[in-house]
């Protein structure tokens, strides 16, 4: 990696990584919290993606309305999202104009005001944005495969949160949540762009030095135990589509499985961020006439989630033809070993993908942070080097422990328009 | 810090423009900061070359142009992208088939080759024709369970009646399963060729050597009587209100689309259109309309107004998605803040604070490969000349309070708007 990384911890825990990137005039800027749904209790579903909206209705220096106004006055981009490990907030600003986003983010970190005005119009905000997913099949069958797949790990709920929490969480619940983690020890920050290090360091010490470190904010971990039997489900609604998708357990992002798997899924699934239309499923379901689309993806995460398959059913197959090719395809994985140019292939389209992602100073400073959350810097910068050192065994290997039927669920979305 | 001057946005001086005896244009630029390289380009062989009963042909066609050509199979040309991490796509719009694609600067000339041989010589076979539309088929079969999709479609059907723009380029069930292969066929053969067709590349490789790179592939590509596209057929304006609720039965949520037409992207008005646009539904959390219905109201996840500017008559629409018993209320907030900005238009701070967004974020739009492939384009198709983006701040600053509330004027008039709704 050309530009080398810059990391700091501060007197108050909050941890700093700073790339300077001297392309473009842009400066952008992350502050990611160790805070996710997987940190809520039951009653308290989608507590932390409610808490990045009210992040957004000010403090007392920058009041609601004025925040957005005075990034997009200055020709910045801001956005935040909320995942199952992470919440993280962004801005990617002109340059000479990042103080602000700095300054900004400081100050929310503890003044957020939370107005019991705002919590009210939020949560129809938000229940509003829970009925626009449930008009997904998709994501009424992901909810589903989701809960069925965790019943001890907090991982089993959306992250939007479930309907009845979102109608009875308080404001208190959300002010008791966001002073718990929102909280420098529990922060990190990640500026990349076009700065001058040791001025930007000094820059970030004044603004957030002085916030006081906070307790060790609590972090749910019930480890889930090991399914002994396929699980199946369905999930009836609207439409004249069927959809399946198949949930096999997945390892923690930082397991050293994690690289000969990325490999399994370059060859059965394609590699992320690319066309998937000569994968070996691709072919199998498509190609040969049963299914619409197939796909597969994995998230990277702290503790053990999920990989997962999703098949778009043809109006005249049944969605059992599809599957049935689907284990196939997995068994043949898990009989023959990979071939040595499958796995040169998978390092050229991660490589690939990666300048790609390079192109953009944004990008460059989420991967700072994104990393940080399951493992290191370290992981994203030696991604390369260890998916080249994956052997067709390891390939074979992970096949055949990780995509056992016995410890997967299996759902189909059924459309009542269906014609029978 | 690097100096936030002009010279990191297009010049004439910087992209290289060449136009090939068969009349293809060239637009190249180099970026050296990463070891990609981005394409894209167009060439006029859109729906408005369709006949009614076979509406989506040009789109079937266009995603046909990828599943196999004389010299190789679908197979063969997704396995030699997929293979080094290149993409290639091609679509369509009403105007142009547009193609788009990225690949480590190495396999550029890999990626030219594919572009050329699906765009010369596609061979529609049988068994992905068939294939095709079924896929086709699945995506109406989801577009009409689609709240927002369907009441873009319905909007536009009563906006653009009896226009080539109010006709949804994915066309319909009926018209789909009526396409044969030798209508896949004929459209390619008369409506592509290289007379039209303008494609930008930008990344790691000098201006001359990507042009070339072009030419040696497309370069002799010769269609003799290639059509020209028939003139946009005049326009009805909208008379009166029109009210259209298309019932999608079980959803949970309803999308509402509310607007009228506004200017083309040539038009004089375009940027005081623009910079209304952006204070009414835009700016900062979706501008006026994210204020009253999402800030204020609570109404909704998503509202806010865009502007539709190409080469023919566009359309200024506001869109939210609420719950249903809250379509009114929605519809009856957003009604006021456009007969808002008619009576006042936009005060003085509104709208220096979006100059200064659209001044500001330039950069920003302009960063990636991608982005800077879009903009050469965009300069090139709406003739803005190349040295667009250095007057950009000028134009920008120019426009005054006076030219924002009468382009709102002279576009929405309260009284005749087209409303269209989908949900339950």
């Amino acid at each position: 990696m050309k530009n080398p990384v810059l990391q700091v911890q501060l007197k108050n825990g909050m941890k700093v990584m700073l790339k300077e990137i001297h392309t473009a005039p842009i400066i952008s800027s992350w502050i990611w919290y160790k805070v996710g749904s997987r940190d809520e209790p039951t009653g308290r579903t989608g507590i932390s993606h409610w808490t990045e909206h009210m992040m957004f209705k000010g403090t007392k220096k920058f009041p609601g309305g004025i925040l957005d106004k005075a990034i997009s006055r200055e020709g910045g981009r801001w956005n935040a999202s909320t995942s199952r490990d992470s919440t993280r907030y962004y801005e990617t600003m002109p340059a000479a104009k990042i103080d602000l986003a700095l300054r900004l983010e400081s100050d929310r970190m503890t003044k957020s005001i939370f107005d019991p005005k705002e919590v009210a119009s939020e949560r129809t905000v938000i229940i509003s944005e829970r009925e626009g997913s449930e008009n997904e099949p998709m994501f009424l069958l992901g909810e589903a495969v989701q809960s069925a797949s965790f019943r001890v790990h907090p991982y089993h709920h959306e992250i939007i949160g479930d309907m009845a929490d979102l109608r009875s969480i308080t404001r208190e619940d959300l002010y008791d949540h966001y002073r718990a983690y929102y909280v420098p020890n529990n922060a990190v920050l990640c500026v990349a762009g076009d700065f001058e290090t040791k001025s930007m360091l000094k820059r970030i010490r004044e603004l957030f030095e002085p916030i006081p470190k906070g307790g060790t904010p609590p972090r749910l971990a019930r480890p889930e135990p090991e399914r002994q039997g396929e699980v199946r489900l369905t999930v009836e609604g609207p439409g004249e589509t069927a959809f399946t998708q198949i949930a096999y357990p997945f390892p923690k992002a930082t397991h050293p499985d994690y690289f000969p798997l990325q490999v399994f899924e370059s060859l059965l699934n394609g590699a992320s961020g690319l066309s998937y239309k000569t994968c070996r499923l691709y072919r199998a379901l498509v190609d040969k006439g049963l299914a619409v689309d197939v796909s597969g993806w994995a998230e990277s995460t702290i503790d053990p989630f999920l990989y997962r398959f999703t098949i778009v059913h043809r109006p005249d197959k049944e969605p059992k033809e599809s599957l049935a090719a689907l284990d196939d395809e997995i068994k043949r994985m898990q009989d023959e070993p990979a071939l040595e140019a499958e796995i040169q292939r998978a390092v050229k389209q991660a490589r690939a993908v990666f300048a790609y992602g390079s192109e953009n100073i944004t990008n460059q400073a989420f991967w700072m942070g994104y990393t940080s959350m399951f493992s290191d810097y370290s992981w994203y910068t030696t991604y390369l080097n260890k998916l080249a050192k994956v052997t067709p065994d390891d390939v074979q290997r992970v096949a055949r422990e990780y995509f056992q039927s016995k410890k997967r669920v299996v759902g189909v979305y059924i459309p009542k328009g269906k014609v029978a | 810090m690097v100096e936030v001057t002009r010279t990191s946005f297009p010049s004439p001086e910087d992209v290289y423009q060449v136009t090939l005896s068969n009349g293809i244009t060239i637009l190249a630029r180099s970026n050296f900061n990463s070891p990609s390289v981005n394409m894209g380009g167009y060439l006029p062989a859109g729906s408005i070359f369709e006949t009614d009963d076979k509406l989506g042909l040009a789109d079937f066609v266009s995603s046909m142009l990828m599943r196999g050509t004389q010299k190789r199979s679908f197979d063969a040309i997704y396995n030699e992208l997929e293979s080094v991490g290149a993409s290639l796509g091609v679509d369509s719009g009403v105007h142009n088939v547009n193609f788009g694609g990225r690949a480590l600067v190495e396999d550029l000339p890999l990626l030219l080759s594919l572009l050329s041989e699906s765009l010369q010589t596609p061979v529609f076979p049988d068994d992905e024709v068939e294939r095709l539309r079924t896929q086709l088929l699945t995506g109406l079969a989801l577009r009409a369970q689609d709240t927002s999709d369907m009441a873009d479609l319905v909007f536009e059907q009563f906006l653009y009646a009896n226009h080539p723009y109010g006709k949804p380029t994915d066309g319909f069930v009926e018209t789909v399963q009526s396409i044969t292969r030798e209508d896949l066929k004929r459209f390619h053969r008369l409506h592509f060729g290289p007379r039209g067709l303008v494609i930008a590349i930008v990344g790691a490789i000098h201006p001359k050597k990507a042009a070339e790179a072009v030419e040696k592939v497309l370069g002799g590509w010769q269609v003799p009587g290639q059509k020209e596209p028939p003139a946009l057929p005049p326009l009805e304006p909208v008379k009166k209100v029109i009210k259209q609720h298309h019932p999608i039965p079980d959803k949970s949520q309803s999308d509402l689309v509310v607007g009228t037409l506004g200017p083309d992207r040539k038009s004089p008005d375009f940027m005081a259109a623009s910079l209304g646009n952006s204070v009414l539904g835009q700016f900062g959390m979706m501008g006026r309309i994210g204020d009253a219905v999402r800030e204020k109201a609570g109404l909704a996840y998503y509202a806010y107004s865009s502007l539709h500017a190409g080469i023919g008559p566009g359309s200024w629409e506001v869109a939210a998605g609420v719950n249903p018993k809250n379509l009114k209320k929605a519809l009856g907030l957003i009604e006021k803040e456009l007969r808002r900005f008619v009576k006042n238009g936009v005060t003085k701070d509104e709208l220096a604070d979006s100059q200064a967004n659209f001044i500001g974020r330039l950069p920003l739009s302009q960063e990636s490969n991608g982005g800077m492939a879009g903009a050469i384009l965009n300069i090139h198709r709406y003739d803005l000349g190349m040295d667009y983006y250095q007057r950009y701040e000028g134009l920008v600053r120019k426009v005054t309070r006076a030219d924002v509330v009468e382009v709102a004027r002279k576009y929405i008039d309260p009284e005749r708007l087209v409303i269209a709704t989908a949900g339950p």
